[in-house]
């Protein structure tokens, strides 16, 4: 992502969405960075993705996995 | 793509697949509210994983879906005047109107072009003075900021030649209008990510009380579903009926605050007609009484034009999740996306339109049995 306009409401950048390149307005998501990840919908960036919030469906299947075999180690 | 792939593995979906095997008893009705969802769901075959117990209820969620009939007919009344070049998004163009659509204007040479951003229409009214630009505002508070923004920016400025018609729809007071019907049948929802992207969650608390339903906010890929799924039959199955968030790598509970401000400050609540539904009260977006110089529907004088819809098209029981797609007597025949009898047939979120897709090899598989 690049970076351009001063003034929050005009500030745009650009996405890259797995290899094309496409300009989004980063009015929305003050916070974002260049490298940050981005939810984009008709042009605007809504929200920021969150890395670590990111990995919570893995951990919620990592621990069903192990109260699964809890379960069957009892029974 | 990073945070894309990884919520599409096929393994970790059976796994959860399995869990809500596992875990449910009794039979359960779950509307997933939004277009892109269905599509997700239709797509990758998710319903198919599922208990039979489980069924996903295709909710109003398609922005072109809901959009009634007349403002249609406006779109297509402005659109066709010569001094204006009239932009929408690309899925407007092919529904159809009383008696004809966007394209079918464009063809006998109106100037109507797509656009990716509400930003673009702003752009062509500086490059195009001469000309009137009327931007076609559909959409869910998903697509609010950025149609607030559109016009705020037009307003800076001092823009007299750029104008939306607007038809800008809010989820909650659908859902309420939905669990208000005695033919209601849905006892849990996926909420839609991107809409509590922008507005928060905080709204729901008080439909999942009143109502004694589950609302868990849940992303767009297949993993997101299936756990958003899981979430809502693990409360159902207990008798809870709480708001929980599946889709918390995108979703803060109070959304996203910048975006909250300026659609207040360019918008105010109207209530609002959905295709085949009727009018639901506080249900939409109109601008506020600061940005009325920029409503195409008082600068063109089409606010007053009112249509009763066909009652040859079941949208409206599609778009309530009374029958499926497929139930209807037109699907796939006298209605196809080539030709449409209802927006539900035209949009890619349209739940006729991803049962046409994915699914009509069932039908006819049905049919030569």
């Amino acid at each position: 992502m690049s970076v351009s306009g001063e003034d929050p409401l005009e500030r745009m950048g650009k996405i890259d969405f797995g290899g094309v390149l496409k300009e989004a307005s980063l009015a929305y998501v003050p916070e974002t960075a260049i490298g940050d990840y981005v939810i984009v919908h008709v042009g605007f960036a809504l929200s920021k993705v969150d890395e670590a919030e990111a990995q919570k469906v893995f951990e919620y299947l990592k621990r069903m996995g192990e109260l699964g075999e809890l379960e069957e180690r009892r029974t | 793509m990073k945070f894309l792939d990884e919520y599409r593995d096929g393994e970790l979906a059976q796994q959860f697949a399995q869990e809500i095997h596992r875990v449910t008893t009794k039979p359960w009705n779950i509307m997933e509210i939004c277009g892109g969802q269905t599509h997700a769901i239709v797509k990758f075959g998710i319903d198919e994983l599922l208990p039979e117990k489980i069924t996903l209820i295709h909710g109003p969620g398609c922005p072109v879906c809901v959009t009634p009939l007349e403002m249609i007919d406006k779109a297509l009344e402005i659109a066709a005047r010569p001094e204006v070049i009239f932009t929408s998004f690309g899925d407007m163009l092919r529904v159809p109107g009383s008696t004809t659509d966007l394209l079918s204007i464009k063809a006998g040479g109106g100037d109507v072009r797509i656009i990716y951003s509400p930003l673009d229409a702003v752009k062509l009214a500086e490059q195009n003075p001469a000309r009137e630009i009327v931007f076609f505002g559909v959409g869910f508070e998903t697509t609010a900021p950025a149609t607030a923004l559109a016009i705020f920016q037009a307003a800076q400025k001092r823009l007299k030649n750029f104008s939306m018609l607007i038809s800008h729809v809010l989820v909650p007071p659908a859902m309420e209008a939905l669990l208000s019907s005695p033919n209601c049948r849905v006892q849990g929802f996926l909420a839609a990510g991107h809409v509590c992207a922008v507005m928060g969650y905080e709204e729901y608390f008080f439909v999942a009380e009143k109502y004694r339903v589950p609302i868990v906010v849940t992303g767009f890929e297949p993993l997101d579903i299936l756990q958003g799924v899981l979430m809502t039959v693990l409360q159902l199955e207990s008798g809870r009926a709480e708001v929980e968030n599946q889709y918390s790598r995108a979703v803060r509970r109070e959304g996203n605050q910048p975006a909250q401000d300026l659609i207040k400050k360019v918008f105010q609540v109207v209530p609002r007609k959905w295709r085949g539904v009727g009018e639901i009260p506080k249900s939409g977006l109109g601008l506020g009484e600061e940005f009325a110089a920029f409503d195409a529907e008082k600068k063109f004088g089409v606010a007053d034009h009112h249509v009763e819809e066909s009652a040859d098209c079941r949208s409206g029981l599609v778009l309530q999740g009374q029958i499926k797609p497929h139930e209807c007597p037109a699907f796939g025949t006298k209605c196809t996306p080539e030709h449409p009898l209802g927006a539900t047939m035209v949009s890619s979120e349209g739940a006729c339109a991803a049962y046409y897709r994915y699914r009509r090899h069932d039908r006819q598989l049905a049919e030569a049995r």
